[in-house]
């Protein structure tokens, strides 16, 4: 890219944050009450981190990958594709961390346990703000509920989640499954806040403290 | 309040285009030709890029109709603006046509190859017979578009050749291309704060007879909101200027190598505020002068 230094956030803009934000309110009416039900596997995954095992891991993998399949598809394709040419890109990508997830689901390389160290407590803060916060920064911004980007529905809090579910991994740092969701916030992030949106606030730390926790927590320890 | 504006915009949509406002627009001839274009067209960069939302689709449809109201007849957009092709072909069809479209597009693919299929696809989304004008977007594989173009001129299925360039970036290869190649269009930046194509491709632009359409006049928005803090300079009203985007826009058009200035928006009273500051008076040379030394100061 030439001359890159006089580019500014709002150079990569394609769209205004009305158009945006009613494109998630249209969604949210296509799919009511779907809402209801991905909220309750967001709140029903989180219960489960009381229950490591092999069966709780492959079966929150597989949650994970549907939510994501459906996330891809649905609304990534299906909608921001329409005012967003990368987001063709960026649906691909999710398929990664979808064929990823199964992979790991059906291996049984994945269990997650609420745990109390740094990133155990940065995992939880992000799974509990992506499903019980994230749907609640619409109105509190004034663009009300119908606005309201609810996990598994939204790709936004449905990353969060992942990211703060991977951080509770038994079985240490999972870098190959980290890439996708740190690079969806640090993309998503950089739009948002371009956009005027306090989510950016969210997606952004999200992506670069998640790296650095899940880095600390890989380091071998004397 | 939101049925208030379908509403407008569905009244908008109602009123005839050919009933045009009461002053037509000043206009300035492309040198290449002496056709004559309204100095003041409609940008569709993010404003146009709606998706299939209908209610919104419908809005930029009644900016569309109150820009040809107005005497506008210059509409740009780019492959590069996601749904904004789409969202114009679904206002003209709406508008069942308008026959004063001087519909202005561009290529915007690094392959000089995917050019033709992407130019076809442009037009398909435009719902028009041909484009009037295509510019190589953002010099982007220039030596690979341009032939393509000039052909496509030659054969009589396009009119204009043009190239663009925004933010003021690549100016030096602008230059290079302008000298050695046909072109009837350069687009460029150019506001009251972004001078520097005054210097040099301004001039060559009227030296090789091309004309200039001044895309980001109002820096995304960004002008406006800077200035906007501050009153008008009593001088003002010398050329009819009650706005700021009047004052700004009236800076742009004045300058006498400029053909058009393409400010885009999402909202009726926005378009018909530019289109207005194309009605004149416009700044003489030592007005412009004063414009500049003002809003340096603020």
């Amino acid at each position: 890219m030439p001359e890159w230094w006089t580019y500014s956030l709002s150079d990569f803009l394609l769209f205004s944050a009305r158009t945006y934000y009613r494109m998630i309110e249209r969604h949210n009416a296509a799919v009511w009450p779907l809402q209801m039900v991905t909220l309750g596997l967001g709140l029903g995954i989180a219960a489960l981190l009381r229950r490591p095992g092999t069966r709780q891991g492959r079966l929150i993998s597989l949650t994970l990958a549907v939510l994501w399949s459906w996330v891809a598809a649905g609304f990534v394709w299906a909608r921001y594709a329409a005012i967003n040419w990368a987001a063709v890109y960026l649906g691909w990508l999710l398929v990664i961390e979808v064929l990823l997830l199964v992979y790991a689901g059906l291996r049984g390389r994945l269990a997650f346990r609420w745990r109390r160290d740094a990133a155990g407590s940065l995992g939880i803060a992000l799974l509990l703000t992506a499903v019980v916060l994230y749907p609640m920064l619409a109105p509190a911004q004034g663009r009300g509920w119908r606005q309201a980007e609810v996990f598994g529905i939204a790709p936004d809090p449905t990353v969060v989640a992942t990211v703060g579910l991977l951080l509770l991994s038994e079985s240490g740092p999972q870098w190959s499954l980290l890439v996708t969701p740190v690079l969806w916030c640090l993309i998503s992030g950089v739009t948002l806040l371009a956009l005027g949106s306090l989510e950016g606030w969210v997606l952004l730390p999200a992506a670069l403290l998640s790296v650095g926790a899940a880095g600390l927590r890989g380091r071998p320890r004397p | 309040m939101l049925r208030g504006m379908a509403a407008g915009a569905a009244l908008a949509l109602l009123r005839p285009v050919s009933a045009l406002a009461s002053t037509d627009p000043l206009t300035r001839p492309i040198p290449s030709t002496g056709e004559r274009l309204p100095l003041v067209g409609l940008g569709s960069w993010i404003t146009f890029n709606v998706g299939d939302d209908a209610e919104l689709r419908n809005e930029c449809a009644a900016v569309m109709a109150a820009f040809f109201r107005e005497g506008g007849r210059l509409i740009d957009s780019s492959p590069m603006y996601g749904s904004s092709q789409s969202v114009i072909g679904y206002g003209l069809a709406k508008l069942r046509r308008p026959s004063r479209l001087f519909s202005a597009d561009k290529v915007w693919t690094s392959s000089g190859g995917a050019g033709p299929a992407q130019i076809e696809e442009s037009r398909t989304r435009w719902g028009v017979p041909r484009f009037d004008l295509l510019q190589v977007h953002n010099l982007l594989a220039w030596e690979e578009h341009l032939p393509t173009l000039l052909a496509m001129k030659a054969e009589g299925r396009l009119r204009y050749v043009g190239i663009t360039t925004s933010e003021g970036r690549r100016h030096d290869e602008l230059e290079q291309v302008m000298a050695k190649r046909p072109l009837d269009f350069i687009q460029i930046s150019y506001n009251v704060l972004d001078r520097e194509v005054e210097r040099r491709i301004l001039p060559l632009a009227q030296d090789r007879g091309m004309a200039v359409i001044v895309n980001r006049p109002f820096r995304q928005g960004d002008l406006i909101r800077q200035v906007e803090k501050s009153p008008l300079p009593p001088f003002a009203l010398e050329i009819g200027s009650a706005t700021w985007a009047d004052f700004l826009l009236k800076f742009i058009i004045s300058h006498p190598a400029v053909t058009c200035a393409i400010p885009a928006t999402s909202q009726v009273s926005h378009v018909v505020e530019n289109m207005r500051a194309a009605g004149g008076p416009l700044p003489d040379a030592a007005m412009r002068g004063r414009m500049v030394a003002y809003v340096e100061r603020l």
